[in-house]
């Protein structure tokens, strides 16, 4: 068997091979990129909605915690293909690339939505207090006083939660989009040695996340005391 | 006409009621002290005033227009007219000294910010923290930090400065620099309704000193006939307790 891996070696790691696999994990980066920080945004304004008071908000505050209970406790594979056969139901020629980054931003939306509503929590309410008896309004407050200190309690949950999605998107090759897993199939399935594929795109997966977990952790510390970035 | 009238005030946290009946007035250029065991209202009638916990029952008038604690634009005028100094400070962590007392009338009421840090540089020097702009609020000792909020809610030029027990949680070595701070503000004529656990400062400053117990009022007059000659019973054995010390 080693014989045979040694004799395939050149021939996988031949150029064309190697830009499959280079465009394939550029294809996992960025639908993860995609699809976590779009739906940074839109967690952000569902906890925005959720933390709205007064009795005419309900309805908002119905649906924030509706969406974030529910899709939180639905399996990844599972958004993947409700997804998929939602879409594809009113639009046939959809790109399945276009349906993944939609299926992460469904499931990274739901999942970071608790970690800015934790870094929101984390501020005091006397914080809140002071502003709102110097009338500052409810997003005055989150801009000028919350924001700035839940930030560093938020950034680095995001962020690593977002590095553990690049492996986690390898769910999406089950509908065919050409990111990294779904392409070492295809090499696999062309006669490849499964270890040397599987060995080679988990050395990809290792070299995507690794530097950006240290990346999280530099700005972790960074981040750890409150008004750093303006001391001397 | 009273500058601020409370009447028949009454608040709740829950089905608990903290002030039950209380009534009481403060006039222009006066100090009314509040003082009365913990839990017996004095903070929350002063959080009531500034529309943090809602008033179940009763009036609160400005200058003879009632409060409608209901109506955001009401609060919110009172807001711009009464100022309140908590007792853990409550400085904006993410901010420096500068940025905590002039953040309200720059973003909030739109006014010059060169005017506003202006006039925060004489506040900040009238405080006693004129080497402090820069400073953030974990850098500073709790008197400090004290006398910057006092600094920020002057800074909103209020008619009326509400202070909530502002140095009962400093050491005691810090204590002194507040009370001179707030001492300087009576001798300008400040008009203040306080909270505080210092007798020897309340019989010193206040004009008034009310006496709350229960969520009531129960005496009310000059320091002299309060604190030395009460006449209820509750009254003397609060005072009898507290100067023994």
């Amino acid at each position: 068997m080693l014989e045979r891996l040694a004799n395939e070696i050149p021939r996988f790691f031949s150029g064309n091979n190697m830009i499959l696999l280079l465009e394939a994990a550029g294809t996992t980066l960025l639908m993860t990129f995609l699809g976590c920080v779009i739906g940074f945004f839109i967690a952000f304004n569902l906890v925005y909605m959720r933390q709205t008071p007064g009795v005419f908000a309900a309805p908002l505050r119905l649906v924030a915690i509706s969406y974030i209970e529910v899709f939180r406790r639905i399996p990844f594979l599972v958004i993947i293909y409700l997804v998929l056969f939602l879409i594809q139901a009113f639009v046939s020629n959809a790109s399945l690339f276009s349906i993944a980054v939609i299926a992460i931003c469904i499931y990274a939306t739901a999942y970071t939505a608790e970690i800015i509503r934790g870094g929101f929590e984390s501020v005091p309410r006397q914080q809140v207090e002071a502003a709102t008896v110097m009338n500052f309004s409810r997003w005055q407050t989150l801009w000028n006083v919350i924001v700035p200190q839940a930030w560093p309690v938020i950034i680095p949950p995001a962020i690593a939660f977002m590095i553990s999605f690049i492996k986690d998107t390898a769910l999406v090759s089950q509908v065919g989009v050409f990111e990294l897993t779904f392409r070492a199939k295809e090499l696999n399935n062309q006669g490849y040695s499964g270890i040397l594929v599987f060995g080679t795109i988990a050395f990809a997966y290792f070299t995507m996340s690794y530097p950006l977990t240290r990346f999280g952790q530099w700005l972790e510390a960074r981040l750890a005391s409150p008004g750093h970035q303006k001391r001397p | 006409m009273h500058h601020l009238d409370i009447r028949n005030v009454r608040s709740a946290y829950g089905k608990t009621e903290v002030l039950s009946d209380v009534s009481l007035t403060v006039d222009p250029g006066q100090v009314v002290a509040l003082v009365g065991p913990s839990g017996s209202g004095k903070s929350t009638l002063l959080r009531v005033l500034m529309g943090l916990n809602p008033p179940t029952a009763g009036e609160i008038h400005l200058d003879g227009e009632r409060i409608d604690y209901q109506r955001k634009a009401s609060v919110r005028a009172a807001r711009d007219r009464m100022a309140i100094v908590f007792q853990q400070y409550n400085l904006f962590q993410n901010m420096d000294v500068m940025g905590n007392v002039t953040v309200a009338p720059v973003k909030i009421k739109g006014r010059n910010r060169r005017e506003v840090e202006d006039e925060a540089g004489r506040l900040l020097a009238k405080v006693g923290l004129s080497d402090k702009h820069k400073a953030f609020p974990d850098q500073l000792s709790g008197g400090q930090q004290q006398r910057v909020a006092i600094a920020r809610a002057l800074a909103l030029k209020p008619e009326i400065l509400l202070l909530d027990e502002v140095t009962s949680a400093l050491d005691p070595e810090l204590v002194n620099e507040v009370l001179d701070t707030i001492r300087a503000l009576v001798a300008d004529g400040m008009t203040m309704l306080i909270v505080s656990h210092e007798m020897g400062f309340v019989r010193e400053v206040a004009d008034t000193v009310v006496m709350m117990d229960k969520g009531q009022v129960v005496e009310m007059g000059a320091p002299k006939e309060i604190i030395d000659a009460a006449n209820t019973q509750r009254a003397r054995d609060f005072f009898g307790k507290i100067l023994r010390h």
